[in-house]
């Protein structure tokens, strides 16, 4: 480990605040412990309930702030899947839009002070991740059989050509649960490690620390739009692969 | 100075790997910048393509978090 003190004051521990700890009692993280994982994920959860279900109780002709925002999100979803996987993408909107709105929350939730982040763990990333891509390969191969091979035989390509393109594109389809994962948790650790970087300036540098504080102030600001725009490409990279599945000519 | 090799290797391992995350600057750039000179030649059409502008970008940037995360293992977890 190289997080040993730096000596006159100058400590930062940028990685810190994504430890995962047990909330009651501490000891060793069994997998039915409650850690704060638990806590921000079940957190999540409840504010997309608080939403959804509450917020849009009344369904009003003319929405309320809450059920305006419900409206618009669901509304965004489902055009973002029509545009890109089609008409019969449609069918998997409940799950898109499940995914979409966890992600969002997620990151929204760990934009709060001294709260955690569950989207920046490569553990909760990669779960979601693999389902899209489990879900994705099955769904294709029962919807077209064998003909779903053909999204590796690039057939517009020279004959010679294929075979390589073939291996190129099996890999590549072999890594988007990788990068899938790893950009969302990826990004979302970046900028929170960041904030905590600007911070350990802060503490060092007295009655400059204005300097650095002002700059938390536009990172921060940064990370709003970076928690927007991953949940955003998270969903639609879903659309791309769902949208291979239903149409893998090439 | 003191210390051992292991650790100088580690740090400068970090640094190097994040050169990986100007390349992936470089790409984000090229392809954000593309899309602008395209959208105010023919900005009735830009709307329809942010979709793919994002992806774009994300498949760009994903190779500099790749590296980023290179840097962060090797400062933490190495």
């Amino acid at each position: 480990m190289a997080t040993e003190e730096a000596g006159n004051g100058f400590n930062i521990h940028p990685m810190d605040q994504f430890e995962i700890t047990n909330l009651f009692g501490g000891g060793p993280i069994h997998w039915y412990s409650f850690t704060n994982a638990t806590l921000w994920m079940g957190l999540a959860i409840v504010a997309v309930i608080l939403l959804l279900v509450v917020g849009t109780r009344k369904r009003a002709t003319v929405p309320s702030r809450s059920q305006s925002i419900a409206e618009l999100m669901y509304g965004f979803v489902y055009t973002m899947i029509e545009d890109v996987a089609g008409k019969e993408g449609l069918k998997f909107f409940p799950y898109i839009f499940t995914l979409f709105i966890f992600v969002l929350i997620s990151n929204f939730l760990g934009l709060l002070p001294m709260s955690f982040t569950t989207t920046s763990h490569i553990a909760v990333t990669a779960c979601l991740a693999m389902a899209v891509f489990l879900t994705v390969t099955a769904l294709g191969f029962y919807k077209n059989g064998a003909k779903f091979l053909g999204l590796f035989w690039v057939s517009s390509a020279p004959l010679a050509l294929r075979p390589i393109l073939a291996v190129i594109e099996l890999i590549s389809y072999f890594v988007r649960p990788v990068s899938h994962s790893i950009r969302l948790a990826g990004n979302v650790m970046a900028g929170h490690a960041v904030i905590k970087v600007f911070a350990g300036f802060a503490g060092a540098l007295g009655i400059w620390a204005a300097l650095p504080i002002v700059s938390i102030t536009a990172v921060y600001g940064l990370e709003v739009l970076v928690a927007g725009i991953q949940a955003y490409v998270f969903t639609i990279l879903t659309c791309v692969y769902l949208n291979d599945a239903l149409h893998p000519s090439h | 100075m003191e210390g051992n090799i292991a650790e100088l290797g580690q740090y400068i391992g970090a640094g190097l790997a994040c050169i990986g995350m100007g390349g992936a600057g470089i790409g984000v750039g090229t392809v954000a910048g593309n899309f602008l000179s395209g959208a105010l030649r023919n900005p009735a059409a830009a709307g329809a393509q942010t979709a793919t502008l994002f992806i774009g970008i994300a498949f760009a940037e994903a190779l500099g978090i790749f590296s980023f995360l290179v840097a962060l293992l090797l400062m933490f977890a190495v």
